[in-house]
């Protein structure tokens, strides 16, 4: 199927970093997880890049090809035009390690400050629960999360505004969806999603929807259903989230 | 120069933070020690995440005649009875406990009519008996126990690598690590220390295994003078994609057979009901219609021919390419499509497509954005894929320690459990089971005694191997080796096997590891992939050697190990006793056989009992 060019961002030691050409032979089916495997073994074996199931199942090869977060081991070359070359880069939104590799250990600590699931008492005396298939099927649409990070990479209010202090990002609403939407849980994260959580930072662009590799819905289906729940919950909130989802945001 | 690091000091330290490496350290933790988990990769991406199909545990949801026994009575029948049966008998029996226990810390099955854990039925299990949630159980079973870990006062360690175990005298003292983002050293040091490394498939060219399954927790405790057990039987998966190149090998999972799914080679023939071995005969359905019933839960029909296990069906596999009745890419068949019509005409309203993408929906997803495919309109082309490694560190069936005191293992990385073949969900309950006894052994064997030297001379000795590759004036690409590794081993060393051949791989693992004490790299310390493939070499031909010395002693074919010029089972010889590697006094590695325990009474009953009252000649 002949060559094709990419063009990845390597770190330099001394700091900072540029965009460098690499050839790659390019074969039926491939994805840039491919290239940049061939390259490292053929060219640049210090070439730096997560991966390991590249199947889509795990999330470690997140990056930015030709400008979208995406998973390297699930975008297709044959999706891409090959005539011109693939950019392709660390994601934008976490501190740079070194070429495609990022610091995402942000992540990691946002999550400890998540309420862990609590269940109410087992439904039966052997110690089990009862749930009906469609109970399971709403949680276990967020539970489908692979923590690829994609979506906190896309989030402008993390990408753009650097609010890691003030948001936890759209994984870790999901998160919070997942546990607070779960029939068996008995903990309450409402007031932490408005207070420490900063859901209301939230404007519902659904970038994040738009590049989850698990098609996760998760605007529609974890962020907005948990804004209701904080309307719901405050006495007066609803002025406030107004104002907060409707401030014009300077680009 | 004396080798530079950082100490951190645990009572437990487990390596490895896939299933078994969580379960450990979360058991471990709850015994009130402190414990260090150390990674590969970030926290929740091991190759627990890829596990699809679910977990085997006799719940005896969906049909209430299962129980321990029988899960049992499969478990050794799957593994041609050189199991250690005191290993398979404490997973059939503690397998239940382990997944309520999920269910409790959050995870999220699939649900009866009646609102408890589904199951699914599986390749040698008589009853449907897999918990799941869709085709993605893994990772739920991977994030349950890490979402509950973080909260138990576990520090974890990321993005770091071990090279060597650290000893004081005859019993374990820490370990040497390098972290992938610096390059910098680090001794953990630790009083017990539990490997879950998972398994050896990167030695394969076409395997389902991540770039972190280069046996390095076989090779750690090998290294340090433990013995491996069972090392030859490697299973190759039926079931992987062989369409397009770049995703050869990735998984196809079981559960698509167990879901109706028939495999079909070019004639369109339904070849596995040609070739039923005797001894799974009384329990394997007549014709298409009771398979597919059997599949939609009725209980008085037998299992499909595609669900016998997983050794026989990839020979099947193979047998069809050999004799060129292979699909265009050298697989065969499976498809969706007969069960799909069959149901349709049976349930009105019936719609395939929907009813595949809830089954099965990681498959359509995979299929669709990978091959291009939609698995419920067309077949999938599927061939066999290296999966797992059955043998692995020789340990204690009660407390996963190893012959070197304070050393346990657990999960993939240690052996015993499943003999010649695994089934399909017997890992993962495996490394819960299992995982959870190695944890709390260690965490007793902590408290019961104090913490051993770490020594100067082996830190620096392992520090300064592991930093060889920058300085040494050698001309090979360390990727380049570990491809012919891979291709030789596949080759040589795979699915079907012969004295010459293998006699040929072990010149060729002489010349490897000559070409692998000259790999240069480029670059510097600092998360350089180069170095770390260079490193992981070693792991990888110690395996490769292990596999092929245990393959060449085991002169007949027995579950996983196919041998071409032994191509039946002798019982006589060697259906009583498994392969025992370790390192001999002149530093080579060497393979005896020594006998299987003999089996209590009270078990070989409970496997007379699922064999029509007659014991198999292994356990005579």
């Amino acid at each position: 199927m002949g060559q094709a060019t990419f063009r990845i961002w390597r770190t330099k030691p001394e700091g900072g970093g540029e965009f460098r050409d690499y050839p790659a032979e390019v074969g039926e089916g491939m994805v840039v997880l491919d290239a940049v495997h061939q390259i490292q073994a053929t060219q640049a074996p210090d070439l730096a890049c997560r991966w390991n199931c590249k199947a889509g199942k795990c999330g470690s090869c997140s990056a930015e090809v030709n400008g979208v977060p995406r998973l390297m081991c699930m975008t297709r070359l044959d999706d891409l035009p090959t005539d011109q070359p693939v950019i392709v880069e660390p994601m934008q939104a976490f501190p740079p390690v070194k070429d495609l590799v990022t610091d995402v250990s942000w992540n990691y600590e946002v999550k400890k400050r998540i309420a862990p699931f609590k269940p109410r008492p087992a439904d039966a005396p052997d110690g089990t629960w009862r749930m009906a298939q469609e109970d399971a099927d709403r949680v276990q649409e967020f539970r489908k999360c692979i923590e690829c990070f994609l979506c906190q990479d896309v989030c402008h209010v993390l990408r753009d505004h650097h609010k890691h202090e003030q948001f936890v990002g759209p994984r870790f609403l999901v998160y919070a969806a997942s546990l607070e939407m779960n029939p068996l849980d008995t903990g309450d994260r409402v007031p932490e999603l408005k207070k420490e959580y900063g859901i209301g930072y939230c404007n519902i662009t659904k970038c994040c929807t738009k590049v989850c590799p698990e098609h996760i819905t998760i605007t529609d289906n974890a962020i907005i259903p948990l804004k209701e729940r904080v309307v719901d919950e405050f006495y007066d909130p609803v002025l406030k989230l107004i104002q907060l989802v409707f401030r014009p945001r300077k680009k | 120069m004396p080798t530079d690091y950082q100490t951190f000091e645990h009572d437990v330290i487990v390596i490895g933070a896939g299933g078994a490496g969580l379960r450990a350290a979360i058991e471990a933790s709850a015994a009130g020690v402190s414990v260090g988990l150390v990674c590969k990769s970030l926290l929740g991406k091991a190759h627990t995440v890829m596990a699809e199909g679910g977990i085997a545990a006799a719940l005896a949801n969906v049909d209430e005649r299962d129980n321990w026994k029988v899960h049992f009575a499969d478990t050794m029948r799957g593994g041609q009875y050189v199991n250690n049966w005191r290993m398979a008998q404490l997973h059939a029996q503690e397998a239940p406990a382990r997944v309520r226990e999920l269910e409790a810390w959050g995870a999220v099955f699939d649900r009866t009519a009646d609102g408890r854990i589904l199951q699914r039925n599986f390749g040698g299990h008589k009853y449907p008996r897999l918990a799941h949630v869709g085709d993605r159980t893994g990772l739920e079973l991977i994030r349950t126990l890490q979402d509950h870990g973080v909260h138990r006062g576990i520090s974890v360690y990321m993005e770091r690598t071990v090279v060597r175990l650290l000893k004081d005298g005859d019993r374990i003292a820490g370990a040497l690590a390098y972290d992938r983002e610096r390059g910098r050293f680090t001794v953990f040091r630790a009083k017990a220390l539990v490997l879950a490394c998972g398994g050896v498939g990167k030695a394969f060219k076409i395997t389902s295994n991540s770039w972190e399954y280069t046996g390095d927790g076989h090779t750690l405790a090998y290294d340090a003078g433990a013995e491996l057990i069972d090392m030859e039987f490697v299973q190759f998966h039926p079931t992987g994609m062989v369409w397009p190149p770049s995703v050869r090998g990735i998984l196809v999972t079981e559960g698509v057979r167990g879901e109706g799914g028939v495999l079909r080679n070019s004639n369109g023939d339904r070849f596995m009901f040609g070739d039923i071995p005797d001894n799974y005969k009384p329990q394997t359905a007549k014709d298409e219609e009771e398979g597919f019933r059997y599949v939609l839960g009725d209980k008085d029909a037998n299992r499909p021919p595609e669900l016998l296990t997983r050794d026989h069906v990839a020979r099947c596999i193979v047998r069809e390419v050999r004799e060129g009745r292979g699909s265009p890419h050298g697989g065969v068949f499976l498809e969706l499509q007969t069960f799909a019509q069959w149901f349709g005409k049976r349930k009105r309203g019936f719609d395939a497509a929907e009813h595949w993408k809830k089954k099965l929906p990681s498959m359509y997803h995979q299929f669709k954005e990978l091959g291009g495919l939609d698995i419920t309109k067309e077949p999938m082309e599927v061939g066999p894929t290296t999966h797992y490694v059955m043998g692995g560190v020789r340990v204690d069936s009660d407390t996963q320690m190893s012959r070197i005191p304070g050393l346990f293992a657990c999960g993939e990385c240690a052996a015993g459990i499943n003999g010649a073949n695994r089934l399909g969900g017997n890992s993962l309950s495996d490394l819960l089971v299992l995982g959870k006894r190695a944890g709390e052994f260690a965490a007793r064997y902590a408290k019961e005694t104090a913490a051993g030297q770490v020594h100067a001379d082996q830190v620096d000795a392992a520090g300064r191997w592991a930093l060889e590759p920058f300085e040494r004036a050698g001309d090979e690409n360390p990727f380049k080796v570990q491809q012919d590794l891979q291709d030789m081993m596949q080759d040589l060393v795979g699915i079907v096997r012969r004295e010459d051949e293998m006699l040929r791989a072990l010149e060729g693992l002489e010349q490897l590891k000559r070409r692998s004490a000259r790999c240069k790299v480029p670059g510097n310390r600092e998360y350089n992939p180069g170095w770390h493939t260079a490193m992981d070499l070693h792991s990888l031909l110690t395996v490769s050697e292990g596999i092929t010395r245990a393959a060449l002693v085991r002169k007949e074919s027995r579950g996983a190990q196919f041998r071409d010029d032994f191509p039946n089972k002798d019982t006589a010889n060697f259906g009583k006793v498994n392969t025992i590697t370790s390192r001999g006094p002149d530093g080579r590695m060497q393979v005896r056989l020594e006998p299987v325990p003999p089996m209590p009474g009270e078990l070989k009953d409970a496997i007379a009992a699922e064999a029509g009252g007659k014991l198999p000649e292994e356990l005579k």
